[in-house]
């Protein structure tokens, strides 16, 4: 369908490409230096897990968000891209939300709609929130505890409202008795039973059994209120009803969106929210280059999608511009994991020969290196998840004496697995993620010299859920190897490691237990943990259960992931949160002037 | 006239339905037989059995093709209405598809963007049309010199350098690097010299490989045409050699020009996907990559129907423009 | 063949050096080259003849013997708009009513042409411009030379239609080329060729796209105009035939030179170069009784970048070892004058061959 006539030249358009790098690297060394001051940049890291420049901001203003990606949907029950919940917060409030405060501080629970965090009764089976006063839509009708129950209650609609997260879902109605609003015959389609609204300011949740995170859950976009009146179903991404300080002006999918003032918005009633720009906009590119150097140039402020620069704008900006610079860790762990149906990955020597062989510098240098790509990954849990120990626990010494892989030990266990000659098997890696690519190349490398033969297969990466999350098509396709990265939904092992290692996530399509572990202890320690109360207890299950998945070897981590993201000279209060997994915490993004 | 005019037309219509067979088949059948589960593709991180269920009632993934494009042909006439799980959402007519995934009808969507890639291909094919015939006319007439030679690597360059390289060493000169033109796109409703500053380096850019391409047809052309009887006949007359170039080698030259115009401007209709993304601009090319992207199926179809529909209808407007010029074409 | 009795066309011997042409159209050594990266193309090598008004010159040769180079030279063809190829390399000189073509200005030159000089080309489908009517060429070709209004030249075109035997000429006058038959095509031709009275018009094998009959009747046509219009007019030929009917003189073309020329019934009854006798055993001729005796010259025509030495035809001519001392091969022929008028250039004797010609030759024609 395309019809340009540049199609089969690959060659030359990387040949071009390079060029062009080096144009584009050169041409936007023209900027000024930047010298630190009230006027100029903060300083590389500035504003990683510190706030930068917090006390030049002004009110007013346009903020401007650049970006090369839409959100997957501006429906607060739908989204699930961690900019997408960083950004609603802009225009919705949930009962509780993250403490604005940098690094791991922001991931601590504070009120929001509600008065204080709940009142826990029933050993964790009944939550109390009361809301506060002075709470209102953007048409100024107050915000009733009914509309949260609706807010929720249209998770339970996913043939509707597919795409959110399902927490509230699974844990209130376990066995999926309700059928959500759109197909509840009640009068006022507030039919679940889980939550109770004795009065417009008190809503009860009872929970079948409890769970530890339950007010992460809370706290998530998904648990926004919303008005029955102003529901559009499955349209209402487009247009949602701001229950915060933004309102939604105009949106046009793939091209730019625009925030204003909800003047019905009280500060008073918000103890979170500053709002300080008047105006707050978004404009699509397709051309991540182009985009770059337009936030290089100062056009826009940030990068929307909060997932580092393009190779290009990177080399430029940290040569000319590094204290527009941060460089916070993203929270994902990159990795490659061995589903145990394709043989011989089902023997956990033949998976720890792979971790052994693989050599683990190169493949962070595939990833990007110390600075884009991250620290070398030697566990399973990132480091914003409490639990976690980072580069500490190395159980295969894969940052210190094997980085640069060990094909003695490698050669050992192919023995102990019964393949002392090696075997062959093919690697996944979807095909949009040129990193992916060279990741797989890079592992492909490494494995070839202890004896392990890995063909690269590269599926149509759109396809995803359907391709190596079908369990039955990773076994057909001989899928040894598949590469991958994940982060957490919440900071907990639970919003985390579940879908990843507990067999009951094991699902015949859109699975994420990829390694298909059916460990009765980890299935317990989860079951203990959503129980458990007690934080240092909990604390301490996610390190137990990071450890348990590392001696089984199911994964090779490649990364625990770092970003460079840019934020322009004109932005104040900038800081990285661990809330959204090092991203600005934009909320209360400011600038420096209200022009 | 008339009746070759409803025979064509006739066949464009086949010729659209094969399309739409064809688009449905490569989306909707190659898949099933490959064993992908496209409704998977459709929900999110955490598949719910019921997301996936909805997403095949929705698009009506287990209804045989043929129903499919019978559903398909009605919403074009009647509009049409998807209902899933107590949502009901309404495609008004034309109803050309509609996107679960951005939640918008196509055909708006295809109104809104197109007029974005028919201003850029219509400015672009304005300028390599003057540029390309006129560099080509004169190389053609100063064969062998130094312009002529100049002129034609310029153009093998133009032929062979892609689109994202002229495209983005255009913005890192005059955009970021100089700063003479912003580059970005504006609405011509909101400021024309805002739209003209955003579509000149996609002009310049597109118009570029264009006309090197038209200038290399156009000397190849005209050299030809210099070659024969008529205009032999036309000298002897005693025409001053302007007029015979002017008048009649032009015309001649023109009718190969002219379909090639034809064609191009259809096929750049139906998205000129590289200069949009290079330039982000919210055409027609830039959506259906985006559509690619999403796999986001009702977009592609719609698109790849707006495509084809834009071919055929500049091939039948080539052929009546060679009939106009070329009176023995002309049929009874 | 039964007219040939006319005579008295003015066809003179070469002159070295007379500054003062006499003749309507005289022609003075005329060469034109063609450099290629293949050698000098010599099209035409020397070339003289002289032509007045209200005569006929029919010259004749096989294909790439100069013929058609010559009509384009006299034209200025070869230099008008030859973009980017090598220019052709043209000596000698033109002389055209009293005005020497190849030193004057070029856009004097350009003014006489299609009004003083004319030309009637081979295929009438390629020459006329495909998406023009008739009638806009015919009317082009008037106004360039005469400043009247569209309607003025339109009524001339419509004159010129009708004169050539051109039925409905005011309907016809807004077709197309394609619309018409050849022979009409050719007539239109004829019609844009004399809109404007030239004195001098050349016809390069005006028939030989046209089957037989249309033949007859295209020759017929240019015979009675000339008559009306008196001009000078050349016809160019490969086929004997053609110029038989209509020439006064004829002058026979071989490897870009002329091989013999005289008055048309010196040529045909008593022709003097072995060449003349081949293209008149080639020639299809009514009243001869055994067509299957036609005799094609052997051998094919000569490379012009590598002329054979000496007489050019020697590798065809089935004389050639008559003269002594392989003369043939080695001295090339000088145009001697045979009879009243009537030259040609063989080494051989009057004699021999007037003796091949009446015992060989004559009675197997």
């Amino acid at each position: 369908m395309t019809t340009q006539r540049t199609s089969g030249r690959r060659k030359q358009a990387l040949a071009a490409a390079a060029v062009v790098a080096g144009l584009l690297t050169t041409a936007a060394c023209g900027g000024g230096k930047d010298d630190g001051g009230k006027n100029g940049a903060a300083g590389f890291n500035a504003a990683n897990n510190k706030i930068a420049q917090a006390s030049l901001v002004k009110k007013g203003g346009e903020l401007k968000f650049a970006s090369t990606q839409d959100a997957d949907s501006w429906d607060t029950t739908r989204g699930y891209y961690g900019f997408m919940w960083d950004f609603s917060r802009y225009y919705s409030r949930q009962l509780l939300t993250y403490k604005t405060q940098p690094g791991a501080a922001g991931a601590e629970l504070t009120p929001d709609l509600a008065t204080d965090m709940g009142q826990v009764a029933d050993g964790g089976k009944t939550y109390t929130f009361h809301l506060r006063d002075g709470i209102t839509w953007e048409d100024g009708k107050p915000i009733t505890s009914k509309d949260i129950k609706y807010g929720i209650e249209r998770a339970w609609a996913q043939d509707v409202l597919s795409g959110g997260p399902v927490y509230l879902k699974d844990v209130l109605d376990p066995d999926g008795a309700y059928k959500g609003p759109y197909k509840d015959t009640s009068a006022d389609h507030l039919g679940l039973k889980a939550i109770d609204t004795p009065d417009d300011k008190t809503i009860v949740f009872h929970l079948p059994k409890p769970n530890s995170d339950f007010l992460q859950m809370v706290a998530l976009t998904s648990a926004s209120p919303v008005r029955q009146d102003k529901d559009t179903k499955s349209q209402y991404g487009l247009h949602p009803f701001s229950s915060g300080p933004y309102k939604f002006q105009s949106y046009s999918p793939g091209k730019s969106l625009v925030l204003v003032r909800n003047t019905n918005w009280k500060a008073s009633s918000d103890p979170v929210r500053k709002a300080y720009p008047d105006k707050i906009s978004i404009k699509f590119f397709t051309n991540a280059n182009d985009m770059d150097q337009r936030l290089l140039a100062g056009d826009y402020d940030l990068d929307l999608a909060q997932t580092g620069m393009s190779p290009q704008g990177r080399t430029t900006a940290l040569k000319a511009h590094k204290a527009n610079l941060d460089n916070p860790v993203s929270g994902y762990v990159r990795y490659a994991v061995f589903p145990q149906s394709v043989k011989p990955f089902d023997n956990i020597h033949c998976r720890k020969a792979v971790l052994y062989g693989a050599d683990h510098v190169s493949l962070q240098t595939a990833r990007g290196g110390p600075i884009a790509g991250g620290d070398i990954g030697t566990n399973m849990l990132p480091p914003s998840v409490p639990g976690a120990e980072g580069q500490k626990y190395d159980p295969y010494e894969m940052a210190g004496a094997n980085k640069n892989g060990n094909a003695a030990k490698a050669k050992e266990e192919l023995k102990a697995c019964g393949k002392p000659n090696g075997f062959s098997t093919t690697i996944a890696v979807r095909n949009n993620k040129p990193v992916e690519v060279a990741t797989a190349e890079s592992l492909q490398a490494s494995l070839k010299k202890v004896g392990i033969n890995a063909q690269i297969d590269q599926y149509d990466g759109s396809q995803t859920a359907g391709i190596i999350g079908s369990p039955s098509n990773v076994n057909k396709k001989g899928y040894g190897i598949i590469i991958m990265g994940w982060g957490p939904d919440f900071p907990s092992v639970q919003g985390y490691g579940m879908p990843l290692w507990d067999s009951s996530y094991i699902l015949q399509s859109g699975n994420n237990n990829y390694a298909l572990i059916k460990d009765k202890s980890i299935d317990k320690m989860f079951d203990d943990f959503v129980t458990t109360l007690d934080e240092s207890k909990k604390t301490q299950l996610s390190t137990e259960i990071n450890h348990k998945v590392m001696e089984g070897a199911y994964y090779l981590p490649f990364t625990f992931e770092k970003f460079i993201n840019w934020r322009s000279s004109r932005l104040a209060n900038v800081y990285t949160t661990n809330s959204y997994n090092g991203m600005y915490d934009f909320v209360n993004l400011g600038l420096k002037s209200s022009k | 006239m008339l009746a070759y005019l409803i025979r064509r037309l006739f066949a464009a219509a086949v010729m659209l339905v094969v399309v739409i067979l064809a688009v449905f088949c490569i989306f909707f059948v190659f898949p099933k037989w490959a064993g992908v589960d496209i409704a998977g593709s459709f929900v999110g991180k955490q598949a719910d059995p019921a997301a996936v269920e909805a997403v095949r009632v929705k698009l009506g993934l287990d209804d045989p093709v043929y129903s499919q494009v019978w559903e398909f042909f009605k919403g074009i006439f009647v509009g049409r209405t998807y209902a899933a799980g107590g949502d009901v959402t309404h495609c008004a007519a034309p109803c050309f598809g509609y996107s679960f995934r951005t939640q918008q009808a196509v055909w708006p969507v295809l109104t809104d963007r197109f007029p974005v890639t028919l201003g850029l291909a219509l400015g672009a094919a304005v300028l390599w049309l003057v540029f390309g015939v006129a560099a080509g006319v004169l190389s053609a007439l100063k064969r062998g010199s130094l312009w002529d030679r100049g002129a034609m690597v310029v153009a093998l360059a133009g032929v062979s350098l892609p689109i994202y390289f002229t495209g983005l060493l255009s913005l890192a000169i005059f955009s970021y690097g100089l700063g003479w033109i912003d580059g970005q796109y504006v609405p011509i409703g909101d400021s024309f010299s805002g739209w003209l500053g955003g579509m000149i380096l996609p002009w310049i850019t597109l118009a570029f490989l264009y006309a090197a391409m038209y200038a290399r047809i156009t000397r190849a052309t005209m050299l030809e045409v210099l070659g024969e009887d008529y205009i032999r006949t036309a000298r002897a007359k005693g025409l001053t050699e302007q007029v015979v170039i002017r008048k009649h080698a032009m015309r001649s030259t023109m009718t190969p020009i002219l379909t090639m115009l034809g064609m191009d401007l259809g096929a750049l209709i139906g998205g000129a996907i590289l200069t949009e993304t290079t330039f982000s601009l919210p055409g027609l090319g830039q959506k259906v990559l985006d559509a690619i992207k999403n796999q986001d199926l009702p977009f592609i179809l719609g698109v790849t129907l707006i495509t084809s529909l834009a071919v055929l209808i500049a091939n039948l407007v080539v052929d009546i423009l060679y009939a106009v010029i070329d009176p023995r074409v002309r049929l009874a | 063949m039964t007219e040939l009795s006319k005579s008295g066309a003015a066809v003179g011997e070469p002159t070295a050096a007379s500054p003062a042409p006499t003749a309507f159209l005289e022609v003075r050594d005329l060469k034109v080259h063609f450099p290629t990266d293949d050698g000098l193309v010599k099209s035409v090598d020397g070339l003289s003849f002289q032509l007045e008004k209200g005569k006929t010159l029919g010259i004749v040769g096989e294909s790439g013997s100069g013929k058609s180079v010559t009509s384009l030279g006299i034209l200025g063809l070869h230099t008008a708009g030859q973009y980017g190829k090598r220019k052709a390399q043209i000596s000698g000189e033109i002389w055209l009513d009293g005005t020497e073509l190849l030193s004057a200005d070029p856009d004097h030159v350009r003014k006489l042409r299609g009004r003083e000089m004319a030309m009637i080309f081979q295929d009438p489908l390629s020459a006329l411009h495909p998406y023009y009517t008739i009638g806009q060429q015919i009317v082009e070709a008037y106004r360039i030379h005469h400043d009247v209004d569209k309607k003025t030249a339109r009524r001339r075109a419509v004159e010129m239609l009708d004169r050539v035997g051109i039925p409905q000429p005011d309907k016809r006058v807004d077709s197309y080329p394609h619309e018409f038959s050849g022979g009409m095509r050719q007539r239109a031709m004829i019609a844009m060729a004399l809109v404007n009275n030239p004195e001098l018009l050349i016809a390069d094998e005006p028939t030989t796209a046209l089957d037989v009959t249309v033949q007859a009747q295209i020759l017929d046509l240019i015979r009675d105009l000339q008559k009306e219009f008196g001009s000078a007019v050349i016809i160019i030929t490969h086929d004997l035939g053609v110029v038989a009917e209509l020439a006064d003189d004829i002058l026979v073309m071989y490897a870009g030179r002329c091989v013999e020329r005289g008055p048309a019934e010196k040529v045909f009854y008593e022709p003097r170069h072995p060449y003349t006798w081949g293209l008149l055993g080639s020639m299809p001729r009514l009243d001869r009784e055994q067509q299957d005796r036609l005799i094609p010259v052997k051998g094919s025509p000569p490379s012009l970048i590598n002329v054979p030495s000496g007489c050019a035809f020697n590798p065809r001519c089935p004389y050639a070892d008559v003269p002594k001392d392989n003369v043939t091969r080695t001295v090339r022929p000088e145009l001697t004058e045979v009879g009243g008028k009537h030259w040609a250039a063989c080494h051989m004797t009057q004699e021999q061959r007037e003796r091949i010609w009446t015992e060989e030759i004559a009675p197997k024609l």
